[in-house]
């Protein structure tokens, strides 16, 4: 006979528990622990400047002598040139050098201004996305409205698949294939450049927009539609007047988060854009992204070096900037189509 | 009698090898309220949407026979579905306006028929609204989204929706069926109203909403059309014993 007057103790189950929930806390952590890593590399950028000032004076005061003790087999006349460079590196502080025009770590006056970065992964993301958003949405708008269930099924998994391709095949292609191509289309100097390295990106980015856009266009209930064509609405008004402005917050979700990928996508960038750090406005221009930059250069920094840090002072700005956009994307827009659609009966 | 609006002529329907409609053949009159009744799945909801193809949206449906509604075969080949649509409008059971403000809702079959002029608008819209006597609850609030406003007069909103399109025949699906017993009587008293001018076909699983509602009742079950006749001979007097034991609650 079952009794239940005593509660009894199931080992597996007690163990079972505890060992899903140490796996879910463990993600949790691990996503922190990259977090305070990544920041805390970062952060002796800031101290330094203090420090790095005080050095100055001390050096100056100083004079020649000191260095040389670290390394007494140099001759002065090294000596010498070696105290001149960094005598300009500490006129430049590192941050306020964050600020310029030019990016040059590893120069003998090193300067780490993150402008053209800022600005190369600003025009590289830019032209992903106004390649990659009308394609998706389209596409989407295609399968979800328009497309027989047959076709439906091919070109949504097909799309799909896109988004299993290694970005460093994606890259390849563009580098091999994509860069002499659009060269011999548009004629512009240099073979690999914004555009190029966009376009690629574009590829990558279209099958998260598309899948999402799909998912928020064949979310929008099925009474909308036919209210509409029961009106006499065709299939394309609907589309346009109907279904799409009711996932309009999805499909921003959906972009922000293609955004996202773009902004953070490294081997494209690093395959396809030049990688060429400069201040320009012409699309046609190689550019260098900040992602591209950290996967260039970290391989051969010195550890602990101003320049390490830099690096993962852009680390930091990349994770802080993509962690906003999939926050906004998951808990605004998403929630936002819920909330209209889902609320109401 | 009045004229023939809809004459359906051996129509049968499958869903993939699920035959739904078998031969069914009826005429409907003009500007009169014909209401099918029937158990659920007996197919009088597939049946109305065969009268403005709305069928046409599900895959695998088949559909044989003839329906003419003012002597053309809508299921002919040279069928403009679009512009049929516009003369066949359709209340749905559940309420379904655009997440839009109510005068949108409104605004939206006349516009994607291309009228944009304001004043015009303004004129169908007043005019719809009032025909679907909601035009005093809503008037203060026609820029307030119609979510907002009741289910009955969400309803209500619907109705209107289709008549700003200037449609003949307006196909109701189960059309009170969600709302409580006052807003019922508000879109019983509307139907009332509408039939001057409208030819009103109704899906109702209410026999007393159909017996108030309807000049016509048709029995469908199992996808057979039972009995059709004058809504008071179905009621008292049926011809089949099918029908009297359903109407008199013995089964369904």
């Amino acid at each position: 006979m079952v009794t239940f007057n005593k509660k009894k103790f199931r080992f597996s189950d007690w163990l079972a528990e505890k060992v899903i929930k140490a796996v879910a806390f463990l993600s949790i952590a691990v996503v922190i622990l990259i977090f305070i890593f990544v920041f805390r590399e970062a952060f002796p950028i800031f101290k330094m400047d203090k420090k790095e000032a005080a050095s100055t004076e001390t050096l100056v005061q100083e004079s020649y002598g000191g260095l040389g003790t670290d390394n007494s087999t140099v001759k002065s006349a090294d000596n010498q040139v070696d105290n001149s460079n960094r005598k300009q590196t500490n006129d430049e502080k590192p941050s306020s050098s964050l600020l310029s025009k030019t990016w040059m770590p590893v120069s003998d006056n090193p300067r780490y201004g993150l402008w053209p970065l800022f600005l190369g992964t600003l025009k590289v993301t830019l032209i992903a996305l106004l390649f990659a958003t009308p394609i998706s949405i389209l596409a989407a708008i295609y399968t979800s409205m328009f497309a027989k269930p047959g076709i439906r099924e091919i070109i949504k998994p097909v799309i799909e698949l896109l988004a299993g391709f290694p970005s460093v095949v994606i890259g390849f292609f563009a580098l091999m294939v994509m860069a002499t191509v659009l060269q011999n289309i548009f004629g512009y100097a240099s073979r690999l450049n914004a555009f190029v390295g966009g376009i690629a990106m574009g590829l990558a980015a279209i099958p998260i927009i598309y899948t999402l856009t799909e998912d928020a266009l064949t979310a929008i209930p099925k009474t909308f539609i036919e209210a509409s064509l029961g009106l006499g609405a065709s299939l394309r008004q609907t589309a346009f007047y109907v279904v799409l402005p009711a996932a309009v917050p999805g499909i921003f979700a959906a972009v922000v988060l293609g955004l996202g990928r773009i902004f953070g996508e490294t081997m494209i960038a690093l395959m396809a854009t030049g990688n060429a750090a400069m201040i320009s406005m012409n699309p046609f221009d190689s550019v260098r992204t900040l992602s591209a930059t950290i996967g260039a250069e970290m391989a051969e920094v010195v550890f602990g070096d101003i320049h390490y840090n830099v690096l993962f002072l852009i680390g930091s700005l990349l994770f802080i900037f993509t962690f906003a956009l999939n926050a906004l994307a998951e808990f605004y827009f998403k929630n936002l189509v819920v909330r209209k659609y889902q609320s109401k009966k | 009698m009045n004229d023939i609006k809809v004459k359906v002529k051996d129509l049968s329907l499958r869903y993939g090898t699920n035959l739904a409609l078998k031969k069914i053949s009826m005429d409907i009159p003009e500007k009169m309220v014909t209401a099918f009744i029937g158990p659920s799945g007996c197919g009088k909801s597939t049946f109305l949407r065969t009268l403005n193809r709305m069928n046409d949206l599900i895959d695998n449906v088949a559909i044989e026979g003839e329906v003419f509604i003012d002597n053309i075969n809508i299921y002919d080949k040279n069928i403009d579905v679009v512009n049929l649509r516009k003369k066949v409008g359709m209340i749905f059971q559940k309420s379904n306006p655009f997440a839009k403000s109510v005068y949108d809702n409104i605004a939206f079959g006349p516009r994607i028929n291309g009228i944009s002029h304001k004043s015009n608008l303004d004129e169908i819209v007043e005019r719809s609204l009032k025909q679907a006597a909601i035009w005093d609850e809503v008037k203060d609030r026609l820029f307030h989204s119609a979510l907002s406003l009741s289910g009955g007069q969400q309803q209500r909103i619907c109705i209107a929706r289709s008549l700003a399109v200037n449609p003949e025949i307006l196909l109701m699906d189960e059309p009170a069926s969600a709302l409580d017993p006052i807003s019922t009587a508000k879109i019983e008293e509307l139907i009332h109203e509408l039939k001057k001018e409208y030819t009103i076909i109704i899906v109702t699983h209410n026999m007393q909403q159909a017996a108030r509602t309807s000049d016509l009742t048709a029995l469908f079950y199992l996808g057979d059309l039972i009995e059709m006749n004058k809504t008071e001979i179905i009621f008292s007097n049926p011809a089949k014993k099918q029908t009297e034991d359903y109407i008199s609650g013995r089964f369904g």
